[in-house]
């Protein structure tokens, strides 16, 4: 039983960090219909920013929750603008291209950064300090469930209830509902649509560092190809739950990640990949739009 | 009769070889309700696509003159900017956010008039709270004034039909605007319906001194509440006037019914 459990929280661990990364793409999915490849690289940029921040922060002497804190708020800034800069560069000026061009771009964006990263850093494997410390109320339950995942599940939580709030009632989510319905109509309704994408980008960027920094600290190593891995991931659990959807993409993520943990510690870690993407076949066979999107009905 | 709001000048779209809007001239003055007829495929649609910023106009020229204010040329300007400057419309196939309530579509309407930005929206400072309850409560008078209340919290979607047509036209007032343009408002309503419209135009244009562009295919709303009548009919003006003088044209009767 207290195996079960432990796969169970293993899961949770991961699908949270999934959930991060899938709210980027089904965010940007919802609004322009475009599957930005480039946001695992997002990811991995944000925790190549914290590994920086943190090891500058080690040598002035800082420690504790302190540089975890200070190199997420740094990554967050960072991964932001490369959010925002890669919306600019790569997908604006296709807006009005045929639906293939940006998805190309993106790919293209995509190995950019990466080998960008290659050259700028290495292609070895880098230790990554754990930022999280022990907690030492944590420490009989340490065995099956580390301070660091605990970390994860919170801050993950945090995230999404805040951005729950943010879509739902704010003036701001308000209009990146109406943009994601009717971007014409959300124009002519006064909304300047652009911003709202940016902005977009933006949270999705954030939420994807945030999570990076955490993995890494949490795994303890990070090279340039950790975003490439999560990214498909995540993106398998957006379609999972339903693309465009964001309770979709959390309740996706969770399921892929519970998939893995069990399959890893009762079948293989092996089989790991292969339930997954049996899971994501079935699910697609019996649920096309995913586990929460709407099937829309064509009018004839 | 007062100054203009909305001046057009030889207003000219083209698709390719085909003249969808040709040369065609219509201005609206204040506090004036002005229809623009034609047949199926006159282009009516086309001019307002034009002159709302959702098509950037071939030729021509769309001048607005805001009340007290100076003549702007709006060509080629975003919808989100020109609706902005005081323009706002409404679809002839409905448009709405189907999926968030009405209220909330009206909500929407009233963003570009509004000052929060992401930083109010996480931190909720005191202005953006203020500017919240009274977009609410702006957004509920709106509802109310065309008779909506009782679907505040109700999906725009799950709305009879007449009841969306009055949405779209609270959402587009919610942009406060000082003229408004409503492309086929009675379409598909019935004799009541369209009667209540009637009055809701009428009344809006007194209690928010609006003026109004319409197009409509309902004779009988057209002859009732229009000051002035155009007529395009293959992308060309054919006719101008009153309502009486549209009736009598012979040129507008021959568009309709053809020749014989």
């Amino acid at each position: 039983m207290e195996y079960f459990f432990e796969l169970f929280l293993g899961g949770l661990t991961r699908g949270s960090i999934y959930a991060l990364i899938a709210l980027g793409y089904t965010m940007v999915y919802g609004i322009i219909e475009l599957i930005n490849f480039a946001h695992g690289e997002i990811y991995m940029i944000g925790a190549f920013t914290a590994l920086i921040v943190a090891s500058l922060l080690t040598m002035a002497g800082m420690d504790g929750m302190a540089v975890l804190a200070l190199s997420m708020v740094v990554a967050i800034i960072y991964a932001g603008a490369y959010g925002l800069t890669i919306e600019k560069i790569a997908y604006k000026p296709l807006r009005q291209a045929p639906r293939l061009s940006p998805l190309i771009s993106a790919i293209g964006m995509s190995i950019f950064l990466q080998n960008y990263v290659l050259l700028a850093q290495t292609s070895d494997f880098l230790p990554f300090p754990s930022l999280v410390p022990e907690f030492s109320f944590m420490e009989p339950y340490e065995h099956i469930f580390s301070s660091s995942e605990l970390m994860i599940v919170v801050v993950t939580a945090v995230s999404m209830l805040v951005l729950t709030y943010l879509i739902k009632f704010t003036k701001m989510g308000k209009a990146m509902r109406a943009s994601a319905q009717d971007r014409t109509m959300a124009m002519l309704a006064g909304i300047n649509v652009n911003r709202i994408i940016s902005t977009t980008f933006i949270i999705g960027s954030t939420l994807a560092a945030v999570g990076g920094v955490l993995i890494a600290s949490h795994i303890g190593q990070i090279n340039f190809y950790i975003g490439f891995i999560a990214g498909i991931k995540a993106f398998t659990a957006a379609v999972l739950g339903g693309i465009g959807s964001i309770p979709g993409a959390v309740l996706g993520s969770l399921v892929l990640g519970w998939t893995e943990s069990f399959a890893t510690g009762y079948v293989s870690s092996d089989y790991e990949d292969v339930f997954a993407f049996t899971l994501l076949v079935l699910i697609l066979i019996f649920r096309p739009a995913g586990i929460l999107g709407k099937t829309k009905t064509q009018k004839v | 009769m007062a100054d203009k709001v909305l001046d057009v000048k030889a207003l000219t779209k083209t698709f390719g070889g085909l003249k969808a809007v040709d040369s065609v001239d219509l201005d609206v003055k204040k506090g004036e309700i002005v229809a623009l007829i034609g047949p199926n495929g006159a282009g009516k649609t086309t001019f307002f696509n034009c002159i709302t910023g959702i098509y950037t106009p071939t030729g021509g020229d769309v001048m607005i003159i805001p009340p007290g204010d100076a003549p702007e040329r709006i060509n080629g300007l975003k919808p989100n900017k020109i609706t902005a400057k005081g323009m706002a419309r409404t679809f002839q196939n409905i448009r709405l956010f189907g999926n968030m309530t009405a209220l909330e579509n009206v909500m929407v309407g009233c963003h570009c008039r509004t000052k929060a930005n992401i930083i109010g929206a996480i931190f909720r400072g005191p202005s953006t709270l203020r500017e919240e309850r009274e977009t609410i409560q702006k957004s509920y008078d709106l509802l109310k004034e065309v008779g909506l209340t009782e679907f505040v919290n109700e999906q725009a979607k799950n709305l009879p039909y007449g009841a969306q047509r009055r949405l779209e036209i609270a959402r587009a007032m919610a942009t406060d605007p000082f003229l408004l343009l409503l492309d086929e408002p009675a379409a598909g309503m019935n004799p009541q319906e369209t009667r209540d419209l009637d009055e809701l135009i009428t009344k809006l244009r007194v209690d928010y001194e609006l003026s109004i562009l319409l197009i409509e295919h309902d004779m009988k709303l057209v002859m009732n509440i229009s000051d002035r009548i155009f007529v395009v009919d293959y992308g060309k003006k054919i006719a101008e006037g009153t309502p009486q003088e549209i009736k009598d044209n012979p040129a507008v009767i021959k568009a309709y019914l053809g020749e014989d």
